[in-house]
C-alpha cells in the first residue's frame, strides 16, 4: 500500500466510480465490492497507485465500479495481464478479481503459474459455483450432479477446490471467506493486502439467479455455526453453535470430536506459517457436509516475490556491468572495420 | 563459384598449385548434428567477414536435438556464401560440400553445382553408416558422383593422428575432426587461421588440452591441403568493397533482440519481453535475457497466451512491451492481440514464421502467416504489419515497429522468418547517438484528460497507472468515443471501428513511397516481401543484366500498403508476386488494387533459389535469360 502523509485521507466512497453497478439484486458481488472499498480506504490506499484487473464473467465487471485504474480484460487472462502490469511497474498495488469459471476453467493455467511465481498480486476469486454471465451452465466448482441448462441430467464433471489448487501451486497466502460475513471479508482482505507476494482469497459468493443459496449452510444463522470452522493462527480448531466441537487428527485424518470428551489441547492447532503446506492442504480438503469448512487464513508464509527477483537481477547486472550502453552492445561480438579504401 | 578471372602460381611453394581468383563461392559444411558443423560454419563466416568478404549464411539443422547418429534425420548443415562483391543470399547451390558421413553426402549432394568440389570423410563410409544413410552401394566406389570433383580424405584418422600428442581419449580427440575439415577449407580458400585460433584459445581457455587439440586439428587440415598431392587448385576471393564502417555479423534473431533493446533505450523506457519458447524465435528470448543491464524485463510465460496478455498489461503500465513467437504461437496470441487493438496500447509482436499449418516444419522457413498477421483476430481488427527483408534489417525493422506502435498507440506485427532468424549477414554498426529518439508522451492533466480522445495521428493518450487524477478503466468491451466508457450504441460501434481503421491507415504518414528497382514501367513487375528480398533482387539483377525489361518492388509495409503502390502496379503489363506461401500477398493485392497479379509459390521449408525466380520470369516472358 502506498499511504502518504501529505495527501488527504480517502473514504470508502472515494473508491466508488461514477458507473452504475449492474449486478443482479441479491448478488454477493455487491457486498464484496463495498468491503473492498472500505478496506482500501482503511488501509490508506491511493487510487492512482491501485489497479484492478479482471477477466470475463459477472465478477469481472468489478473494475468499472472502482475509482482506481482498471482493466476489464479477456476471459481467463487477468492474472497474466496483471503480471505484465506488475513487471512494468512493481510500485503499483495490483488486484485481480476473477470468478470460478474465469480463474479455474479457461484461466486455470494462468492461476497455477501466477501463484507459483509469487508475484505481488492480490487475487480475489468470487466462487458462486456456476456460470452466471452466460446464463447458468455448470462451472469447474459446481458439485457433481448439478443440474443446469448444459447438464439437465446432472453434471458429470468432478469439481475442483480453489484453496486446494492454490496450495498445490505453492501459494504463499491463501484464505477463504463468505460474501455476507462482512467483518470476516474485511479481515481477510486486509490480511491479503498486507501480504508480500501472491495473495489468493476465495470468497463464497451467492448467485441469486442461477445458484441461489448454494452456501446457505455456511451463511444461515441457524446452521453456520456447525458448518464452518474459523481458522486462527495458534488456536485450536473449535466450532459449533455452542463452540462445543473441535477437530483433531486421528492418525492422518481430521476427525470431529466433542469437547466434552476431548481436551482442546488435543485438537489441531492452526499454524498458518507452517513451512510444510500439508496440514493447510488437509484443512482445504475438509468439505461440507462431512466436515465444517474452514474459513480464514489457511497459509501465510514469506518467500521472495517475483518482482523483487526480477528487479534484483536487473540491479545486480547494472552493478556488475554498469548501466547498458548501446555503443557497447552494438560492438560486442566479433567486429571488423572496413576502411574508406576497402577492407582493412 | 563466380567467374575465374586470373590464374597465377604461388611462388616458393611445393608443389606449385594454381591460385584461381573468384568473385564468389558458396560452401556447405554438413555432418551429423553432433559433429559441430554449425560451429565451424560460424568460424568460416567470421574469418571471411574479418577478411573483408561480403558474407551471407544459412544454417539448416534438424528439429530433433540428437537424431540417431549417422541417419538422414540427423544431418546438420551450414552454408556460407562469400564474395568480393555485394551479395544478398547464401547462394542457391554450393561450390564446395564437406560431407562428414554418408548421410550428409546423401542429404546435400543435390545442392552441389555440377563440377563442384565434394570433400568426404572417407573414414565414415563403412557398411553401418552407408546403411543408416540408406545407400545400398558405397557412392565413393561407383560412378554416382562422377559429375563432381570428389576428394576422399580420411578425416577421422588424420585428426586422431594430429591430436595424439595431447593425450585426449579417442572420443574427445575424434570431436576435433570438424576443425580438421575447417583447416582444409581455410587452405582451399586461402583464409588466415588466426581468427579461429584466437577464438579457440578464448573458448577453451579452461581446458588447454582441448584448445590445443582443436588447434592441432585445424593446422593439420590446412597442412593436408598444402602437402597432399590431391588438390590442383586453390581459390582466392578478394575483399569486397563494403561501405566503410564497423561491421558485425548478425543473425536475424540477434538483430531483432538488439533492435528491441535499442528502441526501448531510444524511448527512455524499460523493455518488457514476454515470451514462451518456440522454434525459431527462442534466440530472441535468450539474447534479451542477457541484456538485463538495459532494464530489460524478460518474462518467460506459462504459454503463448499468457505471454501476449502480459505484454498487454506491461503496455498499459508504461513499458515498451514486446513479444516474439512463431506461427502456432501467433495463432494463440490473436485474442489478446485483439485486446491490444481495442484498448489501443502500444506493443510489438514479432512472428518468426515457420512452415505450417499446425506444428508443421518447426525449423524450416515459410511466409504463410501474412494473412494471419493482416487478417487474423475476431472482428474488424486492423494492425500495422511490416516485414524485415534481411537478417540485419531485423534491427531496423524492430525499431520502426516500436516507433509506430508508440506514435499511433497500436499493436504492430513484425514478420520475420526462419530463414532470416538463423541466417546472418554483416551489419554496419550504427552510431547510437545519431538514431532518432522515440518520442513518448504521457498525459498528466486531469482537467483535459479523456481516455479515448485522439491526437493528430488518431492515437489516444497513453495514461499510466500511477498518475494522480487520471484513474480510468479500459477493457475489451466497445468504448464510447472520447470518454472510453463502455458503450453499446450502434452508431458508436461503427464510428469506433472507423476510427481504429483510420488510425492504422494514418501510419502511411510514416511510410515512404514504394521504390521501384529497375524500369519505372514496362513488361513485368516482380513483387516480393520479407525474407525473400535477397533471392528476388539477385534474380532481377541477373535478368536485367541479360536484357530483360523487369522491375522489382519489395514491400516492407504490408499494412497499410504504400500510397503509390496501386499506381505502380498499374504501370506494368504483368505483375508477378513471389512468396513462400500459396499466394497470400497475391490475393491481398488482387483484392485491394483489382490487379490480375500472378504468383510464384513455394512451400518446401526452404528459401527461394535465384533460379526459381529466373525460371518463372523465363516462363512468363519467353526465351531464356537465366
Amino acid at each position: 500500500m502506498s499511504a502518504s502523509a501529505d495527501k488527504p485521507e480517502l473514504t470508502a466512497k472515494d473508491f466508488r466510480s461514477d458507473q452504475q453497478v449492474k449486478w443482479c439484486p441479491g448478488c454477493g458481488d455487491h457486498s464484496v465490492l463495498v468491503q473492498v472499498q472500505k478496506v482500501l480506504a482503511a488501509l490508506g490506499a491511493r487510487r492512482e497507485q491501485t489497479v484492478f484487473v479482471s477477466g470475463i464473467g459477472c465478477s469481472s465487471r468489478f473494475p468499472y465500479y472502482m475509482a482506481t485504474y482498471g482493466f476489464h480484460s479477456i476471459h481467463g487472462r487477468a492474472p497474466a495481464i496483471a503480471t505484465g502490469v506488475k513487471c512494468a511497474n512493481p510500485d503499483l498495488d495490483v488486484w485481480v478479481v476473477t470468478g470460478d469459471g474465469d480463474a479455474l476453467s479457461i484461466g486455470g493455467n494462468h492461476i497455477l503459474h501466477t501463484i507459483r511465481r509469487n508475484i505481488g498480486l492480490k487475487i480475489i476469486l468470487l466462487n458462486n459455483r456456476i456460470y452466471g454471465l452466460t446464463k447458468g451452465q455448470y462451472s469447474p466448482t459446481s458439485e457433481f450432479g448439478t443440474r443446469t441448462k448444459s447438464s439437465p441430467m446432472g453434471s458429470i464433471d468432478h469439481p475442483i477446490h480453489p484453496v486446494s489448487i492454490a496450495i498445490g501451486s505453492e501459494i504463499t497466502f491463501v484464505a477463504r471467506t463468505v460474501d455476507v460475513d462482512v467483518q470476516h471479508v474485511q479481515y481477510v482482505l486486509r490480511r491479503a493486502a498486507a501480504h508480500k507476494g501472491t495473495a489468493f482469497v476465495e470468497i463464497y459468493q451467492n448467485c441469486q439467479v442461477y445458484n441461489a443459496n448454494a452456501y446457505g449452510w455456511a451463511t444461515d444463522r441457524e446452521t453456520k455455526g456447525d458448518n464452518v470452522v474459523y481458522l486462527e493462527h495458534g488456536k485450536p480448531l473449535i466450532f459449533g453453535k455452542d463452540r462445543d466441537k473441535g477437530i483433531r487428527l486421528n492418525g492422518d485424518v481430521p476427525e470431529i470430536v466433542n469437547l466434552n470428551q476431548v481436551s482442546p489441547d488435543d485438537l489441531i492447532i492452526h499454524d498458518e506459517k507452517a513451512a510444510d503446506p500439508s496440514m493447510a492442504f488437509r484443512l482445504a480438503r475438509m468439505l461440507h457436509p462431512e466436515y465444517p469448512e474452514p474459513l480464514g487464513v489457511f497459509r501465510a508464509v514469506e518467500k521472495p516475490t517475483y518482482e523483487e527477483l526480477l528487479m534484483g537481477q536487473i540491479e545486480a547486472e547494472r552493478a556488475k556491468r554498469g548501466p547498458g550502453r548501446l555503443e557497447k552492445l552494438f560492438r560486442s561480438g566479433d567486429i571488423w572495420e572496413v576502411a574508406e579504401t576497402g577492407a582493412a | 563459384m563466380g567467374t575465374a578471372t586470373t590464374n597465377k602460381h604461388q611462388a616458393g611453394q611445393k608443389p606449385a598449385k594454381h591460385i584461381e581468383e573468384r568473385l564468389q563461392a558458396a560452401v556447405r559444411f554438413a555432418g551429423d548434428s553432433g559433429d559441430g558443423m554449425q560451429l565451424v560454419g560460424g568460424q568460416f563466416t567470421a574469418t571471411s567477414a574479418v577478411f573483408g568478404n561480403d558474407v551471407a549464411t544459412f544454417p539448416d539443422y534438424p528439429a530433433e536435438i540428437r537424431a540417431p547418429i549417422g541417419t538422414l534425420a540427423g544431418v546438420s548443415g551450414f552454408q556460407i556464401n562469400f564474395a568480393s562483391r555485394h551479395i544478398y543470399t547464401p547462394g542457391d547451390r554450393v561450390d564446395v560440400l564437406v560431407a562428414m558421413n554418408p548421410a550428409a553426402l546423401k542429404a546435400n549432394i543435390r545442392d552441389v553445382v555440377e563440377g563442384g568440389i565434394v570433400i568426404v570423410n572417407s573414414d565414415e563410409f563403412d557398411a553401418g553408416n552407408l546403411q543408416r544413410a540408406q545407400y545400398s552401394t558405397n557412392p565413393l566406389e561407383t560412378d554416382e558422383l562422377s559429375r563432381y570433383q570428389v576428394y576422399k580424405v580420411p578425416i577421422t584418422q588424420q585428426t586422431l593422428a594430429a591430436v595424439k600428442e595431447t593425450g585426449l581419449g579417442p572420443r574427445d580427440a575424434g570431436r576435433c575432426k570438424n576443425f580438421y575439415a575447417l583447416g582444409l577449407l581455410y587452405w582451399l580458400f586461402d583464409r588466415p587461421l588466426d581468427p579461429t585460433l584466437s577464438w579457440v584459445n578464448g573458448k577453451f581457455a579452461r581446458v588447454p588440452a582441448v584448445a590445443n587439440a582443436n588447434k592441432l586439428a585445424l593446422e593439420a587440415g590446412y597442412a593436408f591441403g598444402e602437402t597432399a598431392e590431391m588438390f590442383a587448385v586453390r581459390y582466392q576471393i578478394r575483399p569486397a568493397e563494403l561501405q566503410p564502417g564497423t561491421y558485425r555479423n548478425l543473425t536475424g534473431n540477434q538483430a531483432t533482440a538488439i533492435g528491441l533493446v535499442t528502441a526501448a533505450q531510444l524511448a527512455g523506457k524499460p523493455l518488457f519481453y514476454g515470451s514462451y519458447p518456440i522454434t525459431p524465435a527462442s534466440e530472441i528470448l535468450h539474447d534479451l535475457s542477457s541484456y538485463k543491464n538495459f532494464d530489460v524485463r524478460v518474462f518467460q510465460a506459462e504459454d503463448e497466451i499468457a505471454a501476449m496478455a502480459a505484454v498487454v498489461g506491461a503496455a498499459y503500465a508504461g513499458a515498451i512491451a514486446t513479444t516474439g513467437t512463431s506461427g502456432p504461437g501467433m495463432a494463440l496470441k490473436q485474442e489478446a492481440l485483439g485486446l491490444g487493438v481495442m484498448t489501443e496500447l502500444p506493443m510489438v509482436i514479432v512472428n518468426v514464421q515457420r512452415g505450417g499449418p499446425s506444428t508443421g516444419l518447426p525449423t524450416k522457413t515459410e511466409q504463410a502467416d501474412l494473412w494471419q498477421a493482416v487478417l487474423g483476430r475476431n472482428g474488424e481488427c486492423p494492425v500495422p504489419v511490416l516485414a524485415a527483408q534481411s537478417p540485419a534489417d531485423c534491427f531496423w525493422s524492430a525499431i520502426e515497429a516500436v516507433r509506430v506502435a508508440v506514435k499511433y498507440m497500436t499493436p504492430v506485427i513484425l514478420l520475420s522468418d526462419g530463414y532470416l532468424a538463423n541466417g546472418s549477414e554483416p551489419w554496419r554498426v550504427p552510431d547510437p547517438d545519431r538514431l532518432p529518439k522515440i518520442e513518448v508522451r504521457h498525459p498528466t492533466d486531469p482537467a483535459t484528460f479523456q481516455p479515448y480522445a485522439r491526437d493528430e495521428h488518431g492515437a489516444r493518450p497513453w495514461a499510466l497507472p500511477g498518475t494522480p487524477g487520471l484513474e480510468h478503466r479500459v477493457g475489451g468491451l466497445e468504448k464510447a468515443d472520447i470518454t472510453g466508457d463502455v458503450c453499446y450504441v450502434p452508431e458508436n460501434h461503427h464510428r469506433m471501428t472507423e476510427l481504429r481503421a483510420q488510425k492504422v491507415a494514418n501510419v502511411l504518414r510514416d511510410i515512404p513511397d514504394q521504390e521501384v528497382y529497375g524500369d519505372p514501367s514496362g513488361e513485368l513487375l516482380v513483387v516480393s516481401w520479407g525474407g525473400t528480398f535477397g533471392a528476388v533482387r539477385t534474380a532481377i539483377e541477373q535478368a536485367r543484366e541479360a536484357g530483360r525489361s523487369v522491375a522489382h518492388v519489395h514491400m516492407r509495409w504490408l499494412n497499410p500498403m504504400p500510397r503509390n503502390l496501386g499506381e505502380i502496379l498499374s504501370r506494368f503489363r504483368r505483375v508477378l508476386v513471389c512468396e513462400l506461401n500459396m499466394g497470400q500477398l497475391q490475393l491481398l493485392l488482387r483484392g485491394r488494387y483489382l490487379v490480375d497479379a500472378l504468383g510464384l509459390h513455394k512451400v518446401q521449408g526452404r528459401p527461394f533459389m535465384v533460379s526459381d525466380i529466373l525460371s518463372r520470369i523465363d516462363e512468363l516472358m519467353g526465351g531464356r535469360a537465366s
